[in-house]
């Protein structure tokens, strides 16, 4: 990979405050605040670097394809437990990229249970504000030299500098998996999550969903693991066991969003809010029913963007945090809200402080992405 | 007249000048039992674990409420004092050694268990909490707190924050960061601050992963909520032996590469496995030239699947003898020796060095041989144990700290077994900080921009630089300083000067 023209491009914007846009593949332009600034293209940072299964790690460029990656770990039947989404069908979006997967830091249905991007992240490279290409981690699990800079770029929106490769640890693929689907209402799903959660049964995701304008609802449960303990649960766990493609298909719907309740969002012109709590926060008193996952701990409402101060002041009640994750379409109503609503809640002020500076001392000029996560 | 005083003397007064005006300023903050400065006091804090550097501190202030922290922490950001955070001091690289100008800030009465939740799965405890007290508190529940490093009876929460701890598994179960939600602390200038939630993630940067591992410079911990996890129903082990250590190296790849992610996979070299037999009579194979001990956890359905897939590859890997707990109290006697390596280690040689970097699993055979090469060049005796399943080592070093060039030859052999372990593209800290021990082969592993990067995260959290200065990143002019030494072949210039 040749970092020059990138390096020598990055010096440039510092030197007359450019803003520059960092963009791999687009999939996920709808997220965070809008941002102007000349494109910084990823795709020439394409390509795996290194693979090595018994070393339960790999390194690709911040351009390589998600797809790609994902397809050459699954041909030494390793994964990426965290799931990543690929939001490939956005619109006038092409292929997700590794980069603009540790950038946007969002993790898929298992994250409750196989934990987060941020979590399999082993080491970074970076170019930072001053042009300077930077390594931090390394490929071992084990690694305290330094601070954990590299996982600090999960969910930094590209902020902090443009990663240019990225080391992730990999697992097997569980030997067995399961899906359960249950007929309950959201109180009853997340009575169950818990009970089951306090004991060793192989729980990997979960997704509970309203059937109709009621209160009822079904509750997916899937289950990863030994092929023993997956049929052990299934045995004691009850519910009704859907068949494999059906669910996996499912599964990949609700990662990606294509499931009805996103589309129907979108169809309605309202916005999709993210709302993430604890696990074990109660039934939040927003209107309509959410899509609830992780166990509890991620919750999606499709509501007004005017609705931003009771969702807000709702997840933080509960000790959480809610963001605008999609807005209604441009010419729909509601879409004038958009853009003065901000997407993020805002941290403590001690704590936005420490993200500024932090900031700034990796991009002094403020050139990569201005105002997409921090202002 | 009086003789105009030496440049020595000159230095004591003004020493006792400004411990006397900090004293004075934190008496305000403080009731008089709770903080320390006759040397007498201070003395049983001038060292952590890493026994070989000590320092005494200016003063020391043991805290009792959050209300206490935040008041020291403004009167020192005040004074421009140095404030060095410290918990069990159990740590092994100095990261809570004192600062001579400084106050260490003892945090040892935070020792409350505030809340064990079952429901959501967590505790909320304050940073003086033991990490055993932890488990014990949540054993009711058939919970626990997955970390475990080898101090766990002793180290506290808070330090294993500061240190992102590991222990024996942590391949299966992660690190600190991985088992933690929330750390609220205080920054240098007293301020309350919170990184991570209850919740799954926070808004804006998650600083959660620099603030853990980052060896008390970053902000002072008082409180934090960790995860918890449903206790294991069943746990066998199984010690394989091997007459080869390249073949041991290559059964762990193997295993790993059979899909398999062990709940504990470890190694011993046979020195080690002498020493620790000497020590608690296990019954280990000693004319085997490694040990591997493999470890399987989960309901008895997935334990019995998995210990036959294990046997099934160590088997394949040429292993001489296989040998499978059948009780709870086998699987101990098994991993007897391996808990006890530390003091078995101190029973055959006056002093040793414990090392810590993490290679690449694939060499861990090439690195036991390199060992076994410097062993002849430094003239020093190395056991070795290993966290094989994570490629984390822990040679230790055995000398006599009473004989002045073996301490030094000593530290050449570390420093050689670190940057061995950076070419072979690993690093020199796997899971016991730098601290103060580490500084230079951080020149080693970072380019001097990577170093200044680091520095200028410090100074977004800590602008003034008054929380553990001096640790963990290396000045630039260190590295010049370390890189000039290092040219002359692993030869040292004077010899008798204090190097760490």
């Amino acid at each position: 990979m040749d970092l020059q023209p990138f390096i020598d491009r990055i010096r440039a914007a510092t030197a007359d405050r450019t803003p520059l846009c960092i963009r791999g593949g687009g999939t996920k332009d709808f997220y965070g605040t809008p941002v102007g600034g000349e494109r910084l293209d990823t795709a020439p940072l394409a390509g795996v670097l290194a693979y090595e299964p018994s070393e339960l790690f790999v390194t690709a460029g911040a351009g390589t394809s998600l797809a790609e990656l994902e397809a050459l770990l699954a041909g030494q039947n390793q994964c990426l437990p965290f799931e990543p989404p690929h939001f490939a069908h956005a619109e006038g979006a092409g292929a997700a990229t590794v980069g603009g997967m540790v950038a946007a830091g969002l993790s898929g249905p298992a994250r409750a249970s196989a934990g987060c991007v941020r979590d399999y992240v082993l080491g970074a490279a970076l170019v930072n504000g001053r042009g300077e290409h930077l390594r931090f981690g390394g490929t071992v699990m084990k690694n305290v030299a330094g601070y954990d800079v590299s996982r600090v770029l999960a969910g930094s929106m590209g902020q902090l500098g443009l990663v240019t490769e990225i080391t992730l640890k990999v697992l097997p693929v569980p030997l067995a998996e399961a899906t359960l689907e249950f007929a309950c209402t959201q109180a009853e799903a997340l009575t169950l999550l818990h009970g089951w959660g306090g004991q060793p049964w192989p729980l990997n995701a979960s997704a509970w969903q309203a059937t109709g304008d009621g209160p009822g609802g079904t509750l997916w449960l899937r289950l990863r693991g030994a092929a023993a303990a997956v049929e052990s649960a299934c045995r004691h766990l009850g519910g009704e066991r859907r068949a494999h493609a059906h669910a996996a298909e499912d599964w990949a719907a609700l990662r990606d969003q294509r499931l009805p309740f996103f589309a129907q969002a979108t169809a309605q012109g309202l916005a999709l809010w993210r709302v993430s709590v604890p696990q074990t926060a109660p039934v939040l008193a927003l209107p309509g029913q959410p899509l609830v996952e992780w166990h509890g701990g991620q919750r999606w409402y499709a509501l007004p963007v005017d609705a931003v101060g009771t969702v807000r002041a709702s997840a933080r009640a509960a000790g959480g945090h809610a963001t605008l994750f999609t807005v209604p379409r441009a010419g729909a109503a509601g879409r004038a809200d958009a853009d003065a609503a901000s997407r993020f809640d805002s941290p403590a002020p001690a704590l936005a402080r420490i993200q500024q500076s932090l900031r700034e001392r990796f991009d002094p000029a403020g050139i990569f992405n201005p105002g997409r996560l921090l202002a | 007249m009086n003789a105009p005083l030496t440049a020595p003397e000159r230095r004591v007064i003004q020493k006792s000048e400004r411990q006397s005006q900090v004293v004075r300023a934190l008496q305000a903050d403080l009731p008089a039992h709770a903080l320390l400065w006759q040397s007498e006091d201070t003395v049983p804090y001038e060292c952590d674990g890493l026994t070989a550097y000590r320092q005494r501190p200016l003063v020391v202030a043991l805290p009792e409420t959050e209300a206490q922290v935040a008041a020291v922490l403004k009167t020192c950001h005040g004074l421009g004092v140095p404030v060095v955070a410290r918990g069990a001091g159990t740590g092994l690289s100095g990261g809570a050694m004192p600062h001579a100008e400084g106050v260490t800030l003892s945090l040892a009465k935070f020792n409350r268990i505030l809340a064990i939740d079952p429901v959501s799965r967590t505790a909320t405890v304050q940073c003086g909490v033991r990490n055993l007290a932890i488990s014990e508190a949540a054993a009711p529940f058939n919970l626990y707190y997955a970390p475990d490093p080898s101090s766990q009876i002793a180290c506290t929460i808070g330090g294993n924050v500061a240190e992102n701890s590991g222990g024996v598994h942590c391949l299966k179960y992660g690190l600190t960061l991985h088992n933690v939600l929330r750390v609220r602390g205080f920054t240098a200038e007293g301020e309350a601050v919170e990184f991570g939630s209850n919740a799954l993630d926070c808004a804006g940067l998650d600083l959660l992963p620099l603030v853990v591992g980052s060896e008390g410079m970053l902000a002072v911990t008082t409180e934090v909520t960790v995860k918890l996890v449903p206790k294991p129903q069943l746990a066998r082990c199984i010690m394989a032996s091997f007459d080869d250590v390249r073949k041991a190296g290559d059964a762990v790849a193997a295993v790993i590469a059979a899909g398999i992610i062990p709940a504990g996979l470890e190694m011993m070299d046979k020195p080690m496995t002498a020493a620790v037999e000497d020590f608690v009579h296990a019954g280990y194979d000693l004319a085997a030239a490694a040990i591997l001990l493999c470890e399987s956890d989960g309901t008895p359905e997935e334990v019995e699947e998995e210990i036959g897939r294990m046997t099934e590859v160590l088997r394949a890997a040429g292993a001489t003898a296989i040998q499978c707990s059948e009780s709870e109290e086998e699987r101990l006697k098994f991993w007897s020796g391996r808990k006890n390596a530390f003091p078995a280690s101190g029973r055959i040689s006056p002093d040793y060095m414990c090392l810590d970097s993490t290679i690449p699993r694939k060499r861990l055979a090439d690195i036991l041989l390199a060992i076994q090469e410097m062993e002849k060049k430094y003239g020093l005796r190395c056991c070795n144990v290993f966290h094989a399943g994570d490629g984390n080592l822990h040679p230790l070093v055995l000398f006599d700290a009473n004989d002045p060039d073996e301490l030094h030859r000593c530290e050449l052999f570390g420093a050689d077994i670190l940057e061995t372990s950076v070419a072979m593209g690993g690093t020199v800290s796997g899971e016991h900080g730098v601290g103060v021990e580490k500084l230079n082969s951080m020149c080693v592993q970072f380019t001097a921009e990577e170093n200044a990067q680091m520095l200028a995260i410090k100074a977004a959290f800590d602008p003034a630089g008054t929380l553990n200065p001096g640790k963990v990143i290396p000045t630039l002019s260190r590295c010049a300083e370390y890189g000039k030494q290092v040219v002359r072949g692993g030869v040292l210039p004077h010899p008798g000067l204090p190097r760490y």
